[in-house]
């Protein structure tokens, strides 16, 4: 019983991760809470559900649908973040500009496709066999999101510790005027931070529809508001924090349900953010001084 | 006249609405006044809103009474959350308010006094278009009183300077629970009208969603004065029925406005109106 509660807990904490990670490391970057990652999540979800309906096996569309984020993402910083840069407007003005890019994305969605719930009808989800190991079952889905998000997670960090890229990536977070007298090209470094962030969390967004083989116009809804959770347990910006928070977040939830608690867990994840915020608003892993704004 | 009547028979529910969400609006832009991002307007509504519907429905109150209940109710909960985030700015204290929110909407989705997740439905309607647009005028008026205060000025420094107001003097940790108690106050009244204004209430009115859309008409507005935060809310909620044409792709406009008040007018709309009476001022001194 309990093996298998970690590990349901494991396979939705690998996707709220995926999710927090990117969510988290447009803050590190750049100060700023993206509240469009969201929406990004649900067109991304909807995208791959077009492209499977329109036959592409659903490997291919997942990775179709992940790049087709990250340009949405690319996009959204032209056009809700750089003017700001441009004249800094300081970290609010952009939470809000965000939440206009957000209205945008939602209202398109559900001019194309309308308020019904949408099913992925390729790929065999609903048949997947369970599989049995020791005390434990689960299905070949369950596991191949579980592989896929993880894997995705091996790359950025891989991408940020040993990569060019990563580096100038790094050297932004760490200080943006210096790291521009050093001859870092800042807007081709936040482009591509965009583009990795908002392809995480579309990324997240197919596996989550997949999940529970379910795209709908507000899936977006809890998480955005549990990712903010899981990003300040892990401490804003700290990218290792938002994985550790986000499979913590994973089997608390699933143990919640669990334990007949599944009605009160939001209330009691909400109450540990705003606590861990009063007491100790760098989080658990975050080494950020409390900015004033 | 009758070209009125008709008018109002056919908008009456549209009209209402605007009024609250004005006043709505109003309760988000006295804390940003203050330089607070503080995002628990919601929450406060829907305390208001319950407080307000159980009191109307379960011990048979009056409008009026059961009205002033529900805003000494948000008003005190919002003067209590003043207290444990005194020392967080910026983006924190917007997350942690938004953290209270979704807290408040756990509690009213569990309770048995507010019906759990279905909500109370049985409401009596009697938050008439004179009782919103009333309360509406007493909230401007207050707010246009205060503006001439020396709180208003306490205020702005506090939202321009804190280290400046701390230097003059000025307890930046009262102006905070102020701004922030006076907003709550504001919303538990919009909130109270909102809930006699529709037949039923559910724990998702007071979501998430609900906040971003009063922040969008206060920043779409200009947050500089009272009229900026009306004419902002009675746009965009105005607009979707305007365009009610493009169906299901209407919001579209909302973001698209918010969007270009941010990029080309960051002030709002009333902003807009103010910088042009200003250049008209200047003009007009300059050619006397």
């Amino acid at each position: 019983m309990i093996a298998q509660q970690l590990l349901n807990g494991l396979f939705l904490g690998a996707v709220y991760a995926l999710f927090a990670v990117g969510y988290t490391l447009v803050f590190g970057v750049l100060d700023i809470l993206n509240l469009a990652h969201a929406a990004i999540f649900t067109a991304a979800a909807f995208a791959a559900f077009s492209l499977s309906a329109a036959g592409m096996p659903l490997p291919a569309a997942f990775l179709l649908a992940a790049v087709m984020a990250g340009i949405i993402g690319i996009l959204l910083d032209r056009v809700a973040f750089a003017p700001l840069r441009a004249r800094n407007a300081g970290t609010l003005v952009p939470l809000i500009s965000s939440i206009g890019v957000a209205i945008i994305i939602g209202a398109v969605l559900r001019g194309i496709y309308g308020v019904d719930e949408r099913h992925f009808t390729t790929g065999g989800l609903d048949t997947a066999p369970a599989l049995h190991a020791g005390p434990v079952t689960f299905t070949t889905v369950e596991l191949t999101i579980f592989l896929s998000a993880i894997a995705l997670m091996v790359v950025l960090s891989w991408i940020l510790r040993s990569t060019a890229l990563g580096r100038r990536i790094r050297a932004v977070a760490e200080d943006r005027v210096a790291a521009a007298l050093l001859g870092v090209d800042l807007e081709r470094t936040i482009a591509a931070t965009f583009f990795i962030a908002s392809a995480l969390g579309g990324a997240a967004g197919v596996l989550t529809g997949l999940e529970y083989n379910s795209v709908t116009l507000d899936m977006g809804g809890p998480i955005e508001l549990k990712g903010l959770a899981v990003i300040i347990l892990g401490g804003m910006g700290s990218v290792t924090g938002a994985v550790v928070g986000g499979f913590i977040l994973g089997a608390v939830e699933t143990f919640a349900i669990a334990y007949g608690l599944s009605e009160w867990r939001d209330a009691i994840l909400f109450g540990v953010m705003f606590a861990l915020l009063v007491a100790r608003p760098t989080g658990l892993f975050g080494k950020r001084a409390l900015r004033a704004a | 006249m009758n070209l009125l009547a008709d008018f109002y028979a056919k908008h009456s529910r549209l009209i209402d609405q605007i009024g609250i969400n004005a006043i709505l609006a109003l309760s988000l832009s006295v804390s940003l006044q203050a330089g607070q991002l503080a995002l628990a307007q919601a929450a406060f509504m829907g305390i208001a809103a319950y407080v307000s519907t159980i009191l109307a429905l379960n011990a048979h109150w009056p409008l009026l009474a059961t009205i002033v209940a529900a805003v000494l109710a948000s008003t005190a909960v919002a003067a209590i959350l003043a207290y444990p985030v005194r020392r967080l700015r910026g983006v924190f204290l917007a997350i942690a308010t938004i953290g209270f929110g979704e807290i408040v909407r756990v509690f009213a989705n569990n309770l048995s006094i507010t019906g759990g997740a279905e909500g109370i439905s049985g409401i009596p309607n009697d938050a008439t278009t004179p009782v919103i647009y009333g309360a509406l005028a007493l909230v401007a008026l207050v707010l246009f009183g205060l503006s001439r205060t020396k709180f208003a000025l306490a205020v702005a420094l506090v939202r321009e300077d804190e280290y400046a107001a701390r230097g003059v003097g000025v307890d930046v940790g009262a102006v905070r629970t102020a701004a922030l108690a006076l907003g709550g106050a504001i919303a538990g009244l919009g909130g109270a009208l909102y809930a006699h204004a529709s037949f039923f209430i559910t724990p998702t009115d007071f979501g998430f969603p609900r906040m971003e859309s009063i922040l969008v008409w206060c920043v779409v507005g200009g947050v500089t004065s009272p009229v900026g935060a009306v004419l902002g809310a009675a746009l965009l909620s105005v607009l979707p029925e305007a365009i009610r044409f493009l169906a299901d792709y209407r919001e579209v406009t909302n973001g698209i406005i918010l969007l270009a008040v941010i990029l080309f007018a960051p002030g709002g709309l009333a902003s807009l109106w103010q910088r042009r009476g200003a250049a008209a001022a200047a003009a007009a001194a300059r050619t006397a």
